[in-house]
């Protein structure tokens, strides 16, 4: 053995440094300890609910979207149950000899069973893979009266969202589809639903203006899981609630009475009931059938209807705005009367044109129309006679009075992009063009021209209002859930009544005097006449040159340079219900191409105004509203 | 002071010996396994075979072990000091050759009936060697400037091979174990003061950097640091096991949801739950009381430590078993921390409980050392 150590200076020191050491470890395992009693003890509560979660996992049943009917109660949007089988891997053993048996009762094909087991073998055990959908009730009838034979093999409900009026209600309705991370950045929304891997939103239209009433609140499945989201048991169970009952304002007769009407041109047309603003019609042509929107559409579908030049994807009522030509000419002559500008009495000469700062603004006739009054000019539709009283009113006055009438506004209708098209004022352009307004712009605007765009849905709105005298708004949507959706703009328009009153009667003469612009289209019901507006809005600057060569007939003009073709009328003429606007794009003149279909929609309108009448919607639907869905 | 015989002039010889056991700390590192043991069963959802089994066929083998080198007279081992850290450093440079990788780090050998992980028998190597060198050490030198140079790179030498294999945790408790054997043989404090400065300064030097164009490291190094200074900050990294550990722990309370009971490791939150992760189990299960209790236990051992170190007058003895009890204690405060949140996530096992071969082996031999100091004190 080695000589035991003497006690010197460093056996003292290393004494007094390993207590020194000690302390500092006891001091350590201290903090340990109180660390430990925070966690356990004085957190305690808020870790143990945080445990629970840990455990308890709640998994989203998806409710069945709510459904969309017309006025008359007839179902425009509905869910058809979608009968699917699932599978799960872990439980079924053998998935594959499992299949084969199942094939033997349900209608799958070779390739389905390559597809679904090449599925399962990607996904961990437990999930389940569906492996066969849009099977009968009796398919699942017969699969679960088979149960035991079928390990892991379960029967699940889906839907699909059905559209049974097809391209009539496309751009009213939109349609819905999985939801989409563009989606999901796009929205506040933080309704967990939408985390759901393709859970059914609304992409456009009413379904996506109305999206969270429409899509009901989840149910909940409250599941004991482990950490790899395995099932353990199901503890409770939340029933999901079924989304709520829209009712349009809209008559799907009339509807689709519209589209057919308009066949394949690309037009609109916009019925408001001018009472209450009930928008009877919104048609936007041509269409395209939104159910294959539902299940994916195929891709020389989708290049089709985007290479379409007509644009069918576009709601052209609410979206699209256009120079409402001649239609905008009772704004400028309400504006001139209100101002004190003219009397009914005031005249002036027509030659053709009128030259205005060494410019010449043209007549639409080249020989004019001689000495014109008020209601001369609305019913033979002179320029010059606007040219001469815009000049007076002035750009400021002639844009409030539009606005009035609803045009340069965006109406609240439970549509996405609905436009607010535009009336033009002096601050305006010197905001948006960085230029001086000119004298030229006002006489172009007083026609309807230049600046001024209007879309369908604000020129039935103008005509509703002239008919009334009220700021009537227009709605689409008349009770959610039969809770009924608001009436606005039932208060009159700070307007003199008689001046609307002389707007009113050449609106008349229009229509039903000799020599107006729409005398071709007299209504066809017995008893019943129209008062309306023809327009006809360029789309291009005609050169001195080509006015000179006289090359300025449409038809001898590609189809984009046409000019657009507009109408606006109320009937009946004594007793305002209905207005409608017509815009048919690139269609040439108001008269020949707009009025016409204004007055086959207006009878028809007439002919069913009886029956137009808000009906209970018709329950007879036969999808299932059994909330009795997959969990997702 | 022995407890059983304070008079025994002379140093036992024989199956003697086994009076002269330093028993509490015996029967302490025996009750401390036992915990483990009940966890491992618990963890594995009440299966022996799975962890616990292994464990305790370990700990029996590790106990043998221990009692093996106690009667070994600690003479012996001081003489080998040199060699065993000699050959622990070869072992260390074998491993890049002949190592065995297992999740993405190289640390084992395979000696065909063990897989041995050179860098844990480090940890006693360094101890050994440093309490060898300031035993020979002559008095006067202890604060000398080379005197203390040449420890210094004892314990680096090692802590740096071990920290590219990589482990960070292990070459953490190298070069804590070697610096407490400094201090306690007595080495200057100007020294440690000197230590403690330049690393905080090279730290600040690292943080004051970034983001100038002096920075002294790349980007991704610092965000690396970041993460490990501050887990939540990558909440499905290493911040998921903080959290997750927390939860487990918070949520057992005063006395726990009873054995068997925990929700949180049956349901697999925690990855590593048998390992390193194994006391927040006990915290769930025997909540803060379970907890203590352990606590406690550990401090004991401690304390039969010091009381050992401080009666030995033989100096090897008394500073290896410092070092070995400071390890010990390392071991187990920096598990803790982790588990707890206090300190960042470090591969440190809480030893003698979580699961694992080496290091529970390991422990069993450095405290074989204990028992041989104690037992052939001088007296």
């Amino acid at each position: 053995m080695r000589r035991p150590q003497k006690p010197g200076r460093l056996r003292q020191l290393l004494t007094r440094r390993a207590v020194l050491l000690a302390g500092a470890q006891l001091g350590v395992i201290t903090v340990l300890g109180v660390q430990m009693r925070r966690i356990a003890v004085e957190q305690n509560q808020s870790f143990r609910l945080l445990a629970e979660e840990n455990r308890v996992n709640i998994r989203l049943i998806p409710p069945v979207r709510g459904l969309i009917f017309d006025r008359v109660g007839e179902p425009i949007a509905y869910n058809e149950p979608n009968y699917k089988i699932e599978m799960v891997r872990e439980q079924a053993g053998d998935p594959e000899a499992v299949l084969r048996k199942l094939a033997t009762i349900v209608p799958i094909t070779e390739e389905d069973i390559a597809e679904a087991l090449e599925t399962m073998r990607a996904r961990r055990a437990f999930v389940p893979v569906t492996v066969a959908q849009d099977l009968d009730w009796a398919h699942i009838a017969a699969v679960s009266a088979n149960a035991p034979a079928l390990p892991g093999v379960n029967p699940e409900l889906g839907h699909y969202r059905i559209y049974p009026q097809g391209q009539n209600f496309a751009h009213i309705l939109g349609y819905v589809g999985p939801v989409s991370d563009y989606d999901l950045r796009q929205t506040d929304d933080d309704d967990p639903l939408l985390l759901i891997p393709r859970f059914q939103i609304g992409k456009n239209g009413v379904e996506k203006r109305i999206e969270r009433p429409l899509r009901g609140k989840a149910g909940v499945k409250r599941i004991e899981v482990n950490s790899i989201g395995r099932v353990m048991r199901t503890l409770g169970r939340e029933e999901p609630q079924t989304g709520a009952e829209v009712q349009l304002t809209v008559d799907h007769r009339l509807q689709r009475f519209t589209l057919d009407r308009l066949g394949d041109q690309s037009a609109s047309v916009v019925v408001m009931d001018v009472r209450n603003g009930d928008v009877l019609t919104l048609a936007s042509a041509p269409s395209f059938d939104p159910n294959k929107f539902v299940r994916g559409i195929s891709v020389p579908d989708w290049k089709a209807l985007n290479e379409n030049k007509y644009k069918p994807m576009l709601n052209k009522a609410v979206t699209g705005t256009y120079p409402p030509g001649s239609t905008f000419k009772m704004i400028t002559a309400l504006a001139a009367l209100e101002g004190g500008f003219v009397t009914p009495r005031t005249s002036f000469r027509c030659g053709g044109f009128l030259e205005v700062k060494d410019r010449r603004f043209h007549c639409w006739s080249r020989g004019g129309h001689g000495r014109v009054s008020l209601k001369k000019s609305l019913k033979e539709s002179c320029d010059v006679y606007y040219y001469e009283v815009a000049q007076e009113v002035g750009i400021e006055n002639i844009s409030a009075m539009a606005r009035r009438f609803g045009l340069g506004v965006a109406h609240d209708l439970s549509l996405p992009a609905v436009r607010s098209g535009l009336a033009p004022t002096k601050a305006w352009k010197a905001q948006a063009r960085d230029a001086d307004w000119v004298v030229g712009d006002t006489l172009n605007a007083a026609i309807g021209q230049g600046f001024v765009l209007a879309s369908p849905l604000q020129l039935a709105v103008m005509t509703a209002r002239m008919a009334t005298g009220t700021s009537i708004s227009p709605r689409l949507v008349n009770a959610i859930d039969n809770r009924p959706q608001p009436v606005r703009g039932r208060e009159p328009i700070d307007v003199d009544p008689e001046n609307l009153g002389l707007i009113r009667d050449a609106m008349f003469a229009v229509v039903n005097e000799r020599g107006g612009t729409a005398g071709a289209s007299r209504l066809r019901t017995r008893g019943a006449e129209m008062s309306g507006k023809t327009g006809t809005s360029q789309v291009r600057y005609i050169t001195r040159e080509e006015r000179e060569r006289g090359v300025f007939r449409n038809e001898d003009l590609p189809w984009e340079r046409r000019d657009h073709a507009l109408f606006v009328a109320f009937a009946p003429a004594d007793n305002p219900r209905y207005a409608i606007s017509v815009v048919v794009e690139h269609g040439g003149g108001g008269s020949r191409a707009a009025a016409p279909i204004a007055r086959d929609v207006m009878d028809e309108v007439l002919r069913l105004s009886p029956t137009m009448n808000y009906q209970a919607p018709r329950q007879k639907i036969s999808s299932r509203q059994s909330g009795g869905g997959s969990a997702g | 002071m022995s407890y059983l015989e304070q008079n025994i002039r002379t140093v036992p010889t024989g199956l003697s010996k086994m009076l002269y056991f330093n028993w509490p700390i015996a029967l302490l590192l025996t009750a401390v396994a036992a915990t483990g043991f009940l966890m491992l069963y618990s963890v594995a959802g009440g299966d022996m075979d799975r962890w616990a089994e292994p464990q305790i066929i370990r700990f029996v083998m590790g106990f043998g072990l221990m009692t093996f080198m106690a009667f070994i007279p600690i003479s012996f081992w001081r003489e080998i000091s040199g060699i065993a850290y000699v050959v622990g450093i070869g072992l260390l440079l074998a491993v890049p050759y002949l190592g065995v990788s297992r999740g993405g780090a190289q640390r084992w050998l395979d000696l065909g009936f063990i897989t041995l992980q050179p860098s844990e028998l480090m940890k006693i190597g360094v101890v050994m060697a440093l309490a060898f060198y300031y035993d020979w050490l002559d008095e006067k030198r202890v604060s000398r400037l080379f005197w203390v140079l040449l420890p210094i790179v004892l314990i680096l030498l090692p802590t740096f091979m071990v920290l590219q294999q990589p482990d960070l945790g292990t070459a953490l408790l190298i070069l804590i174990g070697g610096a407490v054997v400094m201090f306690v043989a007595g080495v200057s404090w100007w020294y440690f003061a000197a230590a403690i400065l330049s690393v905080t300064l090279l730290v600040s030097a690292v943080f004051y950097t970034k983001g100038t164009d002096m920075q002294l490291l790349k980007d991704y190094q610092y965000k690396r640091i970041e993460t490990f200074i501050d887990p939540s900050s990558d909440p499905l990294g290493s911040g998921y096991h903080i959290t997750q550990s927390k939860i487990a722990l918070g949520s057992g309370g005063m006395t726990g949801r009873g054995f068997m009971q925990g929700t949180q490791q049956r349901l697999n939150f925690l990855p590593e739950k048998h390992t390193d992760f194994i006391f927040t189990t006990l915290g769930e299960e025997f909540g803060f009381v379970g907890g203590v209790t352990l606590l406690v236990l550990y401090s004991l051992i401690l304390l039969f430590c010091f009381a050992s170190a401080l009666t030995n007058r033989d100096r090897f003895g008394a500073l290896l078993t410092i070092g070995v009890g400071a390890t010990f204690f390392f071991y187990f405060a920096v598990n803790m921390s982790m588990v707890m949140g206090l300190a960042p996530v470090v591969g440190v096992p809480l030893p003698l409980v979580s699961y694992g071969g080496s290091a529970m082996l390991v422990l069993m031999v450095a405290f074989g050392l204990v028992q041989s100091a104690h037992i052939h004190r001088p007296r």
